[in-house]
Parts: structure tokens; C-alpha cells; sequence
């Protein structure tokens, strides 16, 4: 098994026609996604190579079945694109899109879960179970099936990661980026939470950054649900604070969301943090006693 | 994105919150000109994108043209952290009675925006936040059901006491919603939001903050940009479509996506280095951009050695090995250079880098060590 996404995963791609869209589709389909249709308003009855397109995400549903929605339009139109997608009742929205204005997600983000549906993103590398589906734009060779799950907020960091995995013989059950907004659709509980059910996964990688809460809320978590263990990188630790205009944030914050804050938190909670992606394997083997 | 305080009044005024009158100077003389219009008694503030004006000398009184002058010139050139004043506020200034504060932001873990209120405003309310959290009340507010007046009310009422102030605050509150909405704010914050001379509320500095994400709706708001927000360098990337910060090490990174550019930041540090800068070249694989980066990272002098550390994905590394043999053609590399090339088409890529007599390694924490080694 694997979590969100499996080889039976029915895939539409809205804004298939476009540059982005049409090349990730294409290399998705190469690396053997079930892709069954594409999305771009006013472009419905033409195809996409092999791929039949439609107008809107409702009239791709009535001829296929669809379990997630993946989203490549550009940031002015990637809120009402997932709104589209939850009004259709997709279970699944993924989105890609990377420079959302964050107000308008913040709205989106509350309309998805009211509806009881998931997002994963904005701003994300999107979901791969290796050897199953890849939905998103993470070169697939990297890659290996296996028993770790990774959890990320980070794009290319998430392939150095998984690299170091991989040729240390440690395959991914499921990897998600989960999107470096301030507003994603999922956080490292919702995701911790899944990979802690899934008879498949042993353990968890978990990749955080800088800023937020998530890391510290997601430390909480695990000291108090999880039974696999989990290791953690944390990047951004030099990296200089902002030159800070208002007290507003500072005031939110209170102290949290630093690099120290976050590996404290996490190393309180039993979590083992890496120094380098290279030290992960070794964290992670020694964990699992192998 | 930041704005200064006179462009956030001006912004306030638009919503027709009052901030009573206002000049800006660019020279002594023409802060005396603006003495002479508001007479009284004023307040010289250095106009600058970071906090703690005041405690650094840039905020005084004055009592006269002359005076107005002599401040004046003692506040523009003033270094503070780091940022040159080059523009002052002259404003009349106020009796005030007392000092609130209020703040509009987004609470990120809660999934809402956080209005924020005190009755202790002033330029300690970030020491408040931590000894007296208590202190400032947290009001939230989902956008798409805007503000909840009954539940505020009360809120309202705890923290402004008199019914005029209570209904000023009301009404402030309204509009700084509106204007966080409307023009994608990450932070509109009025403080001192005081009681002045003839007991009204009013905003006494206007702090505003734009997400980056949302300019591309506001060109009025793009228009207001000050260049001074970022350096030169930064400028330059920024053009170039690059993400760019500078720093105070030696070593000059170029690396791809913001996550494996602050991991490689810190695995320097890590292995006794120091970084210059953050440098993202994105996902794109366009060669120009490695040209653009290369020549921003050599503009820097403090640089004295580079380290490229690219792992395909969109990027290709062949695309990435062509910009830097482009950039080598227009511009002579004379510090050492270590790359570090993985992922899609990094054989092509060091095959390129080959015949040109450079080598790639693929292990992150070698590249690294060899680049802090090259400057020992």
C-alpha cells in the first residue's frame, strides 16, 4: 500500500494545454500515470496527445471517473481552479502553482475543507508512491518503492533527500511536498497522521523549513500519536531574519518558528534531526534497527 | 512587500482614515519649508523600511523653522540597521493622551486573520507581546465571512472603554479590513493609534506590508515601491527573475529551489564556511539565468569562491552546464569554482562541463567541502 495516490489512481490535469501543464501531463503519462483527462476552459473536444480535453472539471467527471485533480494554471487563476475542482467534488486537489496570492488561499483553503475534501499545496512538487503513480513534477528515476514515507515542504531539497534514501537502498512508500505557502492545503499532521495507518510505512522522513508553527505542531503530534518513528531536517538554520517592518509578526510568532525552536521541539518529541541529507539513511536505519 | 509610513497614511487617507496633514523632505530646507506651513510645534521622523526609528535617533520635536532644519539634516544620512534615511515626515505634533495599538495580520498555523488590540500602544508593544501577552487581545476574522461585530464589541469595548472611542476604533477597524483585503495585505498596523489634543482617536504611523503574490492586481501598490527595500544586487536578480539575498560570507551560492539553497547555506556553515548570499535560479531552463547569476554573484567582491549546486528536476543540468559556459565567455570566473551537478541530464551536463576542462562532482557534502576548502 501506499497513502493518497496508487496505481488505480484516475488522474485529470487542469491547465493540460498549458507550456507547464502539457509537459508535466506528458512526462507523467511516460512515467505511467493513469491520466484520463485534461482541463482548460474553452479548449473542450480538443486532445491533448491521446488525452481528451474538456471545459470544465464537471464535464471531464461525466465521462471519467476522477480521483484527483492536478493543477498547473498560473497563480491568477489557480484559486478558482481548485474552487472548480471542490465544487465537482474531487478528493484529491494538488496544485502546483507557485506564486498564489495567500489572502485568496486562505479562503480556498477553508472552502476545500468544508467540503470535506483534501489539498495538497500550493506551491508543491506534488505525490509520488514510487512504482505506482507520480503526480506531480519530481524526476521519477530518483525514486525507489519501498517502506519510507516522506513528508516535505520543499521542492528540490525533497530530491536530495530522497536521492540519499534511494542509493542507500531505502525505497519511499509515499513521498508529498506539501507546499512552502504560508497557506497549504495539508499540514505534516494531516500527513504524519495517514503514513502512521499505512501498513506499508515504517517510518517518516520529515523536511521542514523555516518560519510557521507546523514543525513545532507537528512535533506535539508525534510525541503524542506516533508509533513509527520519524527523522527530520530542518534547512534555512543561517539563514538571516527578515528585515521585519511591523511588531504584528513578531507578536504571532512569539519565538516559535525559528530553526532552534524547530529542531528543539522536534528533538523533544523523540525525533532525531539530520545536519545534512546525507546523514538521513544512516538516522533512519538506525531507528528501524536495521 | 514594505512601504514607508508616509505612503501608508497616504494609502489610509484613500479610505478616508484621517491622518491629519503631512510633508516630506528630502533636504533640510525643505523640512523648513514644511515648518513654515505647519507652524507649532512638529515631529522630524526618519522615513525607513525598518523598525526601531525611534530608539535610534530618527524620530524628534521642533519648535521652529530653524530648528525643523537642524533636525532635519541630523536625521537624513542617518545609518539605521543598516538603511540610509533619505527622506523625513513633518508632521504637527500631537498632545497625546494615550497610546493604543492595533494590528491586522494573518495567524498562519490558525488558518484566519488576527486582529490585534491594546490599550498599551507605544514603541514597547513588542516587549508587551512577551511580558504581558495578556495584554493585546487576539480577535480572529475569516475573510470570507468578514467581521464578526458581535463578538467584537465586547472586545472593543474592554479594550477602548468610551463609547466614542469604542465606535472610532470600530470604524478604523472596518477600513484597515477593507484595505487588507482589497490591496492583499500581509500587515496594516496603526501604532501609536492614540487619544490626541481634542480627545479623538487617530493614526499616528501607518505600518503596511503587501504580499508579493498579490502585486501583480495592484499597480498602484507596485508604483509605491522603494528600491532602497532591496540592494542592487537584489534588483538585479530580481529582474532577471532570480531570488536573490545577500549576505556577509565569502562563498557565492547558486543553487536551485529556496529549500536546497538554504540547506546547502547552512551545510557550509556547517563545514566551517560562511555564505554570501541566497541565490535560487528556480525551476526554469532558460541558460540566461546562469548567466545573470554568475555575474551577480561576481559583483559581489567579498566573494572568493563560488559553489554551483544544482539537482535536476525541471532544471536540466545540460541547460545549466551551457549558461555557465556562457557566462564564462562574457565574464572572467578568477575565484575557484566547485559544482556540484545531479539528476535530469546530469550526464549530459558534465559531459559539456568536460570538454570545456571543468568537472562536476554529484555528492553535496564533498562540493561543499572542497569550496571551503579552496578559499583556506
Amino acid at each position: 500500500m501506499s497513502i493518497l495516490i496508487d496505481e488505480n489512481t484516475n488522474v485529470i490535469v487542469q491547465g493540460i494545454t498549458g507550456r507547464d501543464g502539457s509537459f508535466h501531463a506528458r512526462t507523467m503519462i511516460g512515467d505511467g500515470t493513469k491520466i484520463v483527462a485534461g482541463v482548460t476552459p474553452g479548449k473542450g473536444g480538443q486532445k491533448m496527445d491521446d488525452v481528451p480535453v474538456y471545459n470544465s472539471v464537471k464535464e471531464a467527471q461525466a465521462e471519467h471517473k476522477v480521483d484527483v485533480t492536478v493543477i498547473f494554471v498560473p497563480p491568477k487563476f489557480a484559486n478558482a481552479a481548485v474552487i472548480e475542482a471542490a465544487d465537482a467534488g474531487v478528493p484529491l486537489i494538488i496544485c502546483i502553482t507557485e506564486g498564489v496570492p495567500v489572502n485568496e488561499m486562505l479562503d480556498t483553503y477553508h472552502y476545500v475543507r468544508s467540503k470535506g475534501l483534501r489539498m495538497i499545496g500550493p506551491n508543491c512538487p506534488g505525490v509520488i508512491s514510487p512504482g505506482k503513480s507520480k503526480i506531480g513534477i519530481m524526476p521519477l528515476k530518483i525514486h525507489k518503492p519501498g517502506r519510507i514515507g516522506v513528508i516535505s515542504r520543499s521542492g528540490t531539497l525533497t530530491y536530495e533527500v530522497v536521492h540519499a534514501l534511494t542509493t542507500n537502498g531505502m525505497g519511499q512508500s509515499t513521498c508529498v511536498g506539501i507546499g512552502g505557502d504560508p497557506i497549504v492545503g495539508s499540514s505534516f499532521i494531516d500527513l504524519l497522521d495517514l503514513f502512521n495507518k499505512d501498513p506499508d510505512t515504517d517510518a517518516v522522513m520529515m523536511i521542514g523549513e523555516i518560519g510557521g508553527e507546523d514543525e513545532e505542531a507537528a512535533a506535539d503530534f508525534i510525541a503524542k500519536n506516533m508509533t513509527k518513528p520519524v527523522a527530520g531536517f530542518i534547512s534555512g538554520r543561517t539563514a538571516p531574519p527578515g528585515k521585519r517592518m511591523g511588531h504584528a509578526g513578531a507578536i504571532i510568532s512569539g519565538g516559535k518558528g525559528t530553526p532552534e525552536a524547530k529542531v528543539k521541539a522536534l528533538e523533544d518529541a523523540g525525533v532525531k534531526v539530520a545536519n545534512t541529507p546525507s546523514e538521513i539513511p544512516g538516522i533512519l536505519k538506525e531507528k528501524l534497527g536495521l | 512587500m514594505n512601504i514607508h509610513e508616509y505612503q501608508g497614511k497616504e494609502l489610509f487617507q484613500s479610505y478616508g482614515i484621517d491622518v491629519g496633514p503631512q510633508y516630506l523632505a528630502t533636504t533640510p530646507a525643505e523640512a523648513r519649508a514644511a515648518y513654515d506651513k505647519l507652524g507649532g510645534t512638529v515631529v522630524v521622523k526618519a522615513q525607513v523600511l525598518v523598525g526601531g526609528r525611534g530608539k535610534a535617533g530618527g524620530v524628534k520635536v521642533a519648535k521652529s523653522a530653524d530648528e525643523t532644519e537642524q533636525r532635519a539634516s541630523e536625521i537624513l544620512g542617518l545609518d539605521i540597521k543598516g538603511l540610509t534615511v533619505e527622506k523625513v515626515l513633518i508632521v504637527p505634533a500631537s498632545d497625546i493622551k494615550r497610546e493604543f495599538y492595533v494590528g491586522l495580520t494573518m495567524d498562519r498555523f490558525n488558518k484566519y486573520l488576527v486582529l490585534m488590540m491594546s490599550a498599551e500602544g507605544g514603541v514597547e508593544i513588542e516587549q508587551l507581546a512577551v511580558d504581558k501577552p495578556e495584554a493585546i487581545k487576539k480577535f480572529p476574522i475569516y475573510p470570507a465571512k468578514g467581521i464578526d461585530w458581535d463578538a467584537l464589541n465586547p472586545v472593543l469595548k474592554e479594550v477602548f472603554g468610551a463609547d466614542e472611542h469604542v465606535k472610532s476604533a470600530a470604524d478604523h477597524i472596518e477600513k484597515l479590513f477593507k484595505i487588507y483585503m482589497e490591496k492583499d495585505c500581509t500587515l496594516v498596523e496603526i501604532n501609536p493609534f492614540a487619544i490626541v489634543d481634542d480627545g479623538k482617536l487617530m493614526a499616528l504611523d501607518a505600518k503596511v506590508n503587501f504580499d508579493d503574490n498579490g502585486l501583480f492586481k495592484h499597480a498602484d501598490i507596485e508604483e509605491m515601491r522603494n528600491p532602497e527595500e532591496n540592494s542592487q544586487d537584489e534588483l538585479d536578480a530580481k529582474e532577471a527573475g532570480l531570488s536573490f539575498v545577500s549576505m556577509d560570507g565569502n562563498i557565492g551560492c547558486i543553487v536551485n529551489g529556496a529549500g536546497l539553497a538554504m540547506a546547502t547555506m547552512d551545510i557550509i556553515k556547517l563545514f566551517g564556511g560562511e555564505p554570501a548570499n541566497f541565490l535560487d535560479v528556480g525551476g526554469s531552463s532558460n541558460p540566461n539565468k546562469m548567466v545573470s547569476a554568475i555575474k551577480i554573484i561576481l559583483n559581489n567582491p567579498k566573494v572568493d569562491a563560488i559553489l554551483i549546486n544544482i539537482f535536476g528536476g525541471i532544471t536540466r543540468c545540460d541547460d545549466i552546464a551551457n549558461g555557465l559556459l556562457m557566462a564564462m565567455e562574457q565574464v572572467k570566473i578568477e575565484v575557484p569554482l566547485v559544482i556540484r551537478l545531479i539528476g535530469t541530464n546530469d550526464e549530459e551536463g558534465r559531459a559539456i562541463l568536460e570538454k570545456a576542462g571543468l568537472s562536476a562532482s554529484t555528492d553535496l557534502n564533498e562540493a561543499v567541502k572542497n569550496v571551503v576548502a579552496s578559499i583556506k
